[in-house]
């Protein structure tokens, strides 16, 4: 039978970024029907799922799910969690796995466990880029057969199917690879029979933790009732609240539309949402309803290796070198060029002088900055085909901008303060995203993998 | 006035690797409608100042919370060779250098 609400926990925005553990059991009560939290994103970059590596660490993951964990054990409601492991691909599961496993053997429990994979087989993909079932989502570059095969993990963002099936199955405990944040948080309503529109609404905002109150804490739990008609939104922290104008302002995070955002479900359409104070600390939201997409699609994403990094980091004080560090660079860039004609083939790297202070951030999109600053931090990149080759174009390019000749030039024992020594890093691999695409799925087609374990 | 001064909050992130998205939030409607109507705050001249297309440039008052969305593409696909910031949020100049 359906209840006539739902209460839940959103254990903070990110799993491993910390949160406070009192604000946590504090939301703790016998209503909550499940503890929910998202670890992953695509915010970091490309190259986490790229490589296959984690942007929080072992340590912190363990010390933001044990807690989880053991709640959830001990109230024995379902323990939700998405996008594990950070990029969600097989490597990062599996990493998140094994930190599972120690806690659970550590602690001596019990319970049925679900892994919900999200790689997407090379092949079917290349299939769908055939068959036209790929379209770029936003200003995604164009996808070819080529880029599909240089790409390293592809992963689809489930949507709520695969969590409802793991529930289903009977699962206490649910580790998703690459999931949509709100199918982490609005699966098990929709599977009790709730309205998804609200579920999905609810879910938007939950998956972030309290980062829709006042102060806003990303790194704190949110609790979530859901009901008929509206559901309700509270900090668990006593010093946040929620006002209507954080929460409608949260629905619009990260978003390109303030009025709508979509997911697999479907369009969650804002425009008729209702947003009051509910109490001294809560908000009640109303009036969101979801639009059934024309076709089901799921959103994929990928990344290519485009070389190695290594970087230099390096300070400027003196006024003509900072005036002149336009020069300085196209010397330098001069210098590298004559000095390994023949030796190194110049499409295999590429040289890139970040000038903080003057342009670092917004590049050509400002002009410079008059009078120009004091001091200028300068970071000098080479990124190329091997770790070898990117250390040898940066440690040619870092030792000729310290003595790269200038018009007017008075310090003429060297340009650059240089604060390490050594003073240059290798950075590793580079990628860049290869698809962010939405694949038309096919019916009777599964792309997730579920597998049951008893732990 | 500077877009930045009359703003209560003007932040940016990024809406996917592809996409920027900037927010602006305004203490009351007046401030919000003298943006919006402003001939300094358009497609067009927001596309000159990010060296996109106009069409390419979307704004979307969202007048219930005084806010209003300005969303664009990226000048490069987050953490590629070149990004000068992965996660976009520091992308909300040269917008707050508007003159209204």
């Amino acid at each position: 039978m359906k209840p006539s609400e739902i209460h839940y926990l959103s254990l903070c925005g990110m799993l491993g970024y910390g949160y406070p553990l009192d604000n946590f059991k504090h939301g703790i009560n016998p209503h909550v029907c499940f503890i929910g939290a998202d670890n992953g994103s695509t915010d970091p970059g490309p190259y986490y799922l790229g490589s296959g590596t984690g942007f929080v660490k072992s340590m912190q993951i363990r010390r933001d799910l044990e807690p989880a964990l053991l709640t959830a054990r001990k109230q024995n409601i379902p323990l939700i969690i998405g996008s594990a492991g950070g990029a969600g691909a097989k490597p990062h599961v599996d990493s998140f796995i094994k930190i599972l496993h120690d806690i659970s053997h550590q602690h001596k429990l019990h319970y049925r466990l679900a892994i919900i994979y999200s790689d997407i087989d090379k092949k079917q993909v290349l299939d769908a880029l055939q068959q036209n079932r790929l379209s770029p989502c936003g200003p995604a570059p164009t996808l070819t057969e080529k880029r599909i095969h240089q790409s390293s993990h592809i992963v689809g963002q489930m949507g709520t199917e695969p969590f409802i099936e793991a529930l289903e199955a009977g699962a206490q405990v649910i580790i998703a690879g690459r999931s949509c944040d709100t199918a982490i948080f609005s699966a098990l309503p929709v599977w009790k029979g709730f309205d998804p529109g609200l579920a999905l609404h609810a879910a938007k905002i939950a998956e972030c933790g309290a980062l829709c109150a006042v102060p806003a804490g990303a790194n704190d739990s949110l609790s979530v009732i859901l009901s008929e008609n509206h559901f309700i939104v509270e900090p668990t922290n006593p010093a946040r609240r929620c006002t209507p104008e954080s929460v409608a302002a949260h629905s619009m995070y990260e978003q390109p539309d303030p009025n709508c955002f979509y997911e697999p479900e479907g369009k969650i359409d804002m425009q008729h949402s209702q947003f009051t104070s509910f109490g001294e600390r809560a908000v009640k939201v109303s009036g969101t309803r979801l639009i059934p997409p024309a076709r089901d699609t799921i959103k994929l994403e990928a990344a290519v290796l485009k070389g190695y990094r290594t970087i230099s980091i390096a300070g400027l004080r003196d006024p003509s070198a900072i005036s002149h560090l336009e020069e300085i660079e196209a010397g330098v860039r001069d210098k590298v060029a004559q000095n390994t004609k023949g030796i190194i083939d110049p499409n295999a790297y590429s040289l890139h002088f970040l000038r903080y202070g003057l342009d670092g951030v917004t590049g050509p999109r400002e002009p410079l900055p008059a009078p120009l600053p004091r001091e200028v931090g300068l970071v000098i990149e080479s990124i190329a085909s091997t770790q070898e080759l990117a250390d040898t174009v940066l440690s040619l390019a870092r030792s000729t901008a310290l003595h790269q000749p200038f018009e007017g030039r008075k310090t003429t024992a060297g340009n650059l303060a240089f604060p390490f020594s050594p003073s240059d890093v290798s950075c590793g691999p580079v990628y860049e995203f290869s698809i962010y695409h939405l694949l038309e799925t096919q019916k009777n087609q599964p792309l997730f993998k579920l597998c049951i374990e008893e732990i | 006035m500077q877009l930045y001064d009359i703003a209560r909050v003007i932040r940016s992130k990024n809406a996917g690797p592809f996409t920027l998205t900037m927010d602006l939030f305004f203490t009351d409607i007046t401030a919000l409608k003298k943006v919006l109507n402003s001939p300094a705050f358009t497609s067009q001249t927001i596309s000159k100042l990010y060296q996109v297309r106009p069409e390419e440039v979307r704004i979307i008052p969202f007048e219930a919370i005084l806010a209003v969305k300005v969303s664009l593409p990226r000048f490069v696909g987050s953490g590629a060779p070149t990004d000068r910031d992965v996660y976009g949020a520091q992308q909300h100049f040269p917008l707050g250098n508007i003159e209204i």
